[in-house]
């Protein structure tokens, strides 16, 4: 746990784990994410921005839940190596 | 009508318990979570709490409102614009709970609601409309509409309006793709798919009516606003007159939104807007069934008050203005300031505000709910500040416009003051030469907005 890895937020606002709320989250715990893959949105003044990962890893757990406020650089999701 | 609960927040909720207290209506404030230090429940009578700061659980939240208003006793409430404005829904629930809505009936939201319905109502009442088809969910039926009509084309949510659920194909390939997106994506987000197709006029203005109704039959217009200057289809900048328009264009645009006022029996102000092409051939395109956030530019060349006049209408009132008073005089311009960053896309900037220094002087209003040491919350609106200008001259006004941005001063958020203190030196605003892609290809034309062209 020296070294946890996590996707941060880089902004304030909400945060949605799946595109529409009839839609099947973006990513779940267990999954496989590469750079660039898109883990939820968080909604700031009206605009919904992708939350892409920055690294490569296996999804550990959201520490946040889906609707969430969330802050500028907060954790949103604990990734591991396998 | 003694006391106004007003559903809504920021700016326009000031705006609103500002034209209460000169009619001396006592006023109740509404506030989420994220709102307990707003300006607007500090300068209420009263104020409720309304629940967490996510609008679906506070101001989106009629059953919230209608028992803010009972445990009050107000017997008005105002919707402001955006959240409930523009839901027949709650203008139901006010009716049932016997407050007065200061607003349309909802019939009157309802016909309007639906984008492609009002469409029909408008050709009913003779005023020309964008040529287009009818709403459906048949992605055939919309090759054969915008086969008629000619590409490119704008897809359009039926139950969207003001800019959202919009997408454009340039070609019948490009139409078969997206229609299929775009009808799931109106179903996500207004509940229903219905899609309507209209022809995309290039290089047309957008030029609105203000109109405002009784409940004793009379109709008036408070003629136009100039809003063409936009970016991803919302405003930025607001004008009226417009600079471009001839007099018998203005007139037959201004009889066209009253006829259709008149049959929808529209009774409180109310926006029809259309576009404008080069020919200065105009078409409807939607009505705002609410007081628009531009409202403060017809207000400042016509000398009326909007909002009083949407209260005594909402009182049962005759408008006591009959339309030869109407007389606009002078130039008003509207710059919004919103906290978002020019420099890095327009970026929402939500944040603590640091320091606000306010312009003033002749001819200056500001209509904003910021002050030293309040925090822009990320779940709202990023409007922050309307800075209005008046002058008897579209040159003056320009003038004014610089002056009063330069005066403006706020610290902690990145806002659009640099985007405005560009287009006022801008030789083609300046010149009234624009259109609603103008400020879109400007943009892109430089990397800088606060640097010269």
């Amino acid at each position: 746990m020296a070294d946890r890895r996590t996707i941060k937020s880089p902004m304030p606002g909400t945060f949605y784990r799946r595109p529409s709320p009839d839609e099947d989250p973006f990513a779940n715990e267990g999954d496989r994410v590469s750079n660039g893959d898109v883990v939820g949105l968080v909604e700031v003044m009206k605009s919904f921005n992708e939350i892409k990962s920055d690294q490569d890893g296996v999804i550990e757990t959201f520490l946040v839940e889906n609707e969430d406020a969330v802050e500028a650089g907060q954790d949103l999701v604990a990734l591991g190596d396998r | 009508m003694r006391k106004v609960l007003v559903a809504n927040r920021s700016e326009i909720a000031l705006r609103v318990i500002r034209t209460c207290r000169e009619l001396e209506l006592a006023t109740v404030a509404v506030y989420s979570d994220a709102d307990r230090d707003a300006l607007h429940v500090r300068e209420a009578d009263e104020a409720v709490s309304i629940g967490k700061p996510h609008a679906r659980e506070s101001y989106l939240n009629v059953d919230k409102l209608i028992a803010a208003a009972r445990e009050t006793g107000a017997d008005a409430i105002h919707p402001g614009y955006g959240f409930l404005s523009e839901s027949a829904r709650f203008a139901e629930a006010c009716a049932a709970a016997e407050v007065a809505f200061v607003g349309p009936s909802a019939e009157a939201i309802a016909a309007m609601g639906d984008k492609a319905a009002a469409r029909r109502l408008a050709r009913e009442a003779g005023v020309p409309v964008v040529p287009g088809t009818d709403a459906s969910t048949d992605a055939d039926a919309a090759l054969r509409g915008a086969d008629e009509v000619g590409y490119p084309v704008m897809v359009k949510a039926a139950a969207g309006g003001g800019g959202r659920g919009i997408r454009v194909a340039a070609d019948a390939d490009d139409l078969r793709g997206l229609v299929g997106d775009a009808a799931r994506e109106a179903e996500a987000a207004f509940g229903d798919g219905s899609l309507y197709v209209e022809k995309l006029l290039e290089r047309a203005r957008h030029v609105e009516i203000q109109v405002v109704g009784d409940r004793h039959g009379k109709v008036l217009h408070l003629h136009e606003r100039e809003c063409s200057l936009q970016r991803r289809r919302q405003k930025l900048v607001e004008e009226s007159p417009s600079p471009a328009l001839g007099p018998s264009t203005r007139e037959a645009m201004a009889q066209a939104a009253v006829r259709l006022a008149e049959a929808v029996g529209y009774t409180s102000a109310g926006t029809v807007e259309f576009l404008v092409d080069e020919d200065e051939r105009f078409y409807f395109i939607e009505m705002n069934t609410r007081l628009q956030v531009e409202h403060g530019v017809t207000e400042m060349v016509t000398g009326t008050d909007l909002v009083r006049e949407q209260l005594l209408v909402a009182a049962g009132e005759p408008l006591e203005l009959s339309q030869d008073d109407v007389r606009p005089n002078g130039t008003s311009i509207e710059f919004r300031i919103n906290a978002e960053d020019p420099e890095r896309d327009f970026q929402p900037a939500p944040g603590r505000i640091e320091g606000v220094e306010l312009p003033g002087g002749p001819g200056v209003r500001v209509d904003t709910a910021i002050y030293p040491g309040y925090t822009v919350p990320p779940f709202y609106d990023s409007l922050i500040a309307k800075l209005l200008v008046w002058a008897p001259t579209r040159e003056q006004a320009l003038r004014r416009g610089r002056r009063a941005l330069e005066e403006l001063r706020i610290e902690g958020v990145e806002t659009t003051v640099p985007l405005h203190l560009r287009l006022v030196e801008d030789e083609r605003v300046a010149a009234g030469d624009f259109h609603t892609g103008y400020l879109e290809q400007l943009l892109a034309s430089t990397s800088e907005v606060g640097g010269a062209a």
